[in-house]
């Protein structure tokens, strides 16, 4: 036993991969909570369940986003698109959508049982709130999406992706959150104030980004 | 190739000066802040690498752009070398932040909207310089790094304005908005821009002398692999 | 030149990191031509495919394509006259092979992509087979599904990365015989392979590639002894 833990030991101090990349990681988990945690201190109990919430999402959505892209990695299927007339856009844009629907539906599963367990007499204001998750949700796949179909080909594939994603995901956490409070807290969207214009700033700036540069991704 | 002729040769006599002349100003030109003490000297140097740690991953995503466009090596050495660089300064001012944090509020952090977007500045570089370090050493993996550095600068924007929302944020204290210093003092605000030119110059400095190093590499690489 | 050139490569370099793995290719091949390339594992024989696939691009060098930029703006468009068969088979294991000739006519825009799924199942002996999910599929099976998806838009050029192996007596011979069928048509095929004897029977033309160069290509059809000759000069014994 003792053999397999000293090789173990070994093997991780000479590539000091994952050393170094779980150290970063962490940092970057305590950042998105830290934000989660202060965006959500709008209107008490509504925002500290966005937060909680958000923080869900995300890292169950990072999970899922993956792997969009492994199912196209067995049999190098990937390949098999790429040899097609398709253009990267399009794959872009399937891709996206698609994991905007997933982490959609994901959502409809946690937000009653968020509600459930940490909610308590909330007016929350539905229609608001599908549009706010929805907002976010493209900012996230947008980005997510781009970089998960890099991270499926690195070696450090399962820490890869939220390394390199979740930098860039920290002022959508957050804006959705604050939004999301809000709306959870009963404020019409109209009322929901500057968050929710910088979101569809996101979303506008990151879309368009991944529909340019996902050629360069993809392609060798 | 007269631009490098300038970057070899001019250049460390123009930013090693320019280093000596700041701290004179730092030291000499602006008075001591009358609530701060010295210690407030320290701000020149925290808000000049700040700025340059912004300038800096302006620089990794032009010539990353310029990578993706062109497809010349080049670029993509100078992103990588601005990369480095840029996360050196701006892990200064995550260092001098503190440090000042301290003498004036008493707390070894504090959530200031300017060093809570250096922060998260700080993670874009850190994860930019992960992914070339792990990823491997081919071209697939320096397009993604490109595309990584250009999302990256494409968020500044937003991470400036939604920093300045986040609920718990302290109002900076000499600081009134981004871009306006709040200095008064002439001398002061001497100080402070040639610090930050003073900066300037040693950074581009740096990265020119990064890239030529990494260049050096390469070609020594592709003459070894030639040989076997 | 009298006839048009289907495939035309100038001086295709292709490094990995510090690799070269081609050293400057030159290859022209015509329409209703076969040409098969030999060469010893790591020669870049699968490189040299996939860029002429424009799966890859070259580090330098030139592809042309039907007389245009195998890489230029109109990339897709060639690629709807292309077919690519490689080591790997492109099917999804979860979809039955059905589902997977069905989206592959799809991404494709075949008109009539039903009834070519459903001719190329039976032409690949898979008809009773095609509810099944691909993950069951025996390799040899998988391959001729492969093949199959391949040919469901009646490519013009043909890129097939080792199809003989793989494949049985019976499967090879009915990849023969459409390869044949699709040079009498006009098409055009290039193949790498291990099988000298198929692949020399077969082709029109043959070629060595050895560390990343042409080393030898012959002019017409390679009579067997020629070849191994030449295979034992170019490449080395062993």
């Amino acid at each position: 036993m003792l053999a397999i833990l000293w090789k173990d030991l070994r093997i991780e101090w000479r590539t000091k991969e994952m050393l170094s990349s779980l150290a970063v990681l962490a940092v970057l988990l305590v950042l998105t909570l830290t934000f989660a945690g202060q965006a959500g201190t709008v209107g008490a109990s509504a925002g500290r369940l966005a937060g909680a919430l958000w923080v869900a999402f995300l890292f169950a959505g990072l999970l899922g986003i993956q792997r969009s892209f492994l199912l196209e990695r067995e049999n190098q299927c990937l390949a098999g698109l790429l040899v097609s007339p398709v253009d990267a856009t399009s794959l872009f844009l399937a891709k996206l959508v698609g994991n905007v629907i997933v982490l959609g539906l994901m959502q409809a599963l946690i937000v009653p049982l968020g509600a459930l367990f940490m909610g308590s007499g909330m007016a929350a204001n539905l229609p608001a709130l599908a549009v706010v998750l929805a907002l976010g949700n493209i900012g996230f796949a947008a980005v997510a999406t781009v970089f998960a179909a890099a991270a499926v080909r690195t070696r450090a594939r399962e820490v890869m992706l939220p390394l390199l994603v979740l930098p860039l995901l920290l002022p959508l956490v957050i804006l959705v959150v604050k939004a999301t409070g809000a709306v959870l807290g009963g404020t019409s969207l109209g009322e929901v104030g500057p968050s929710l214009t910088y979101l569809l700033a996101f979303d506008a700036i990151y879309c368009t980004a991944g529909w340019m540069l996902f050629e360069f991704v993809v392609r060798e | 190739m007269r631009a490098r002729d300038f970057f070899d040769r001019w250049l460390p006599w123009i930013a090693g000066p320019a280093m000596l002349i700041a701290l004179y100003c730092i030291f000499l030109v602006a008075p001591t802040e009358k609530d701060q003490g010295v210690i407030q000297r320290i701000f020149y140097v925290h808000v000049s690498s700040a700025w340059t740690a912004f300038i800096g991953f302006g620089t990794v995503a032009m010539s990353s752009a310029l990578f993706l466009w062109s497809g010349h090596d080049r670029y993509d050495r100078v992103a990588h070398a601005a990369a480095e660089i840029g996360v050196l300064f701006c892990t200064f001012v995550l260092l001098t932040g503190p440090i000042w944090a301290r003498h004036i509020w008493g707390t070894w952090w504090q959530w200031d909207p300017r060093l809570t977007q250096t922060l998260i500045l700080w993670t874009l570089y850190v994860s930019y310089l992960m992914l070339r370090a792990f990823g491997g050493n081919d071209d697939l993996v320096r397009r993604w790094a490109a595309v990584l550095g250009i999302f990256g600068v494409l968020g500044i924007p937003i991470i400036i304005r939604s920093v300045r929302i986040l609920p718990g944020i302290h109002p900076a204290v000499l600081m009134t908005r981004e871009g306006d210093t709040g200095l008064v003092d002439p001398g002061m605000r001497l100080a402070l821009y040639v610090t930050a030119v003073a900066f300037l110059f040693v950074f581009v400095w740096l990265v020119h002398l990064r890239t030529r190093l990494q260049r050096l590499a390469d070609t020594m690489a592709l003459m070894h692999a030639e040989q076997g | 030149m009298a006839r048009p050139v289907v495939v035309e490569a100038q001086g295709l370099v292709r490094r990995f990191g510090t690799a070269t793995v081609l050293a400057g290719v030159d290859l022209r091949v015509g329409p209703g031509t076969i040409v098969a390339i030999f060469g010893p594992n790591g020669a870049g024989k699968t490189t040299l495919l996939r860029i002429l696939a424009t799966l890859l691009a070259p580090s330098a060098g030139a592809v042309s394509l039907f007389g245009n930029d195998a890489f230029g703006s109109h990339a897709g468009v060639l690629r709807r006259r292309i077919g690519l068969v490689a080591h790997e088979t492109f099917l999804y294991p979860d979809l039955t092979a059905t589902e997977n000739l069905l989206y592959y006519a799809r991404l494709y825009r075949i008109d009539d992509g039903s009834e070519r799924a459903a001719e190329l199942l039976a032409w690949a002996g898979l008809d009773a087979h095609r509810t099944r999910p691909v993950r069951s599929f025996s390799r040899g099976m998988a391959q001729r599904l492969a093949l199959a998806r391949a040919l469901l838009h009646r490519p013009e050029l043909l890129l097939l990365d080792e199809p003989f192996s793989g494949l049985d007596a019976a499967g090879a011979e009915a990849v023969e015989t459409t390869l044949a069928r699709m040079r009498e048509a006009g098409g055009t095929v290039v193949l790498t392979t291990h099988d000298v004897a198929r692949g020399l029977a077969l082709s029109d033309r043959a070629c060595i590639l050895n560390r990343g160069r042409l080393a030898w290509e012959s002019l017409g059809r390679a009579p067997a002894d020629a070849f191994a000759a030449a295979y034992r000069r170019v490449v080395g014994d062993g």
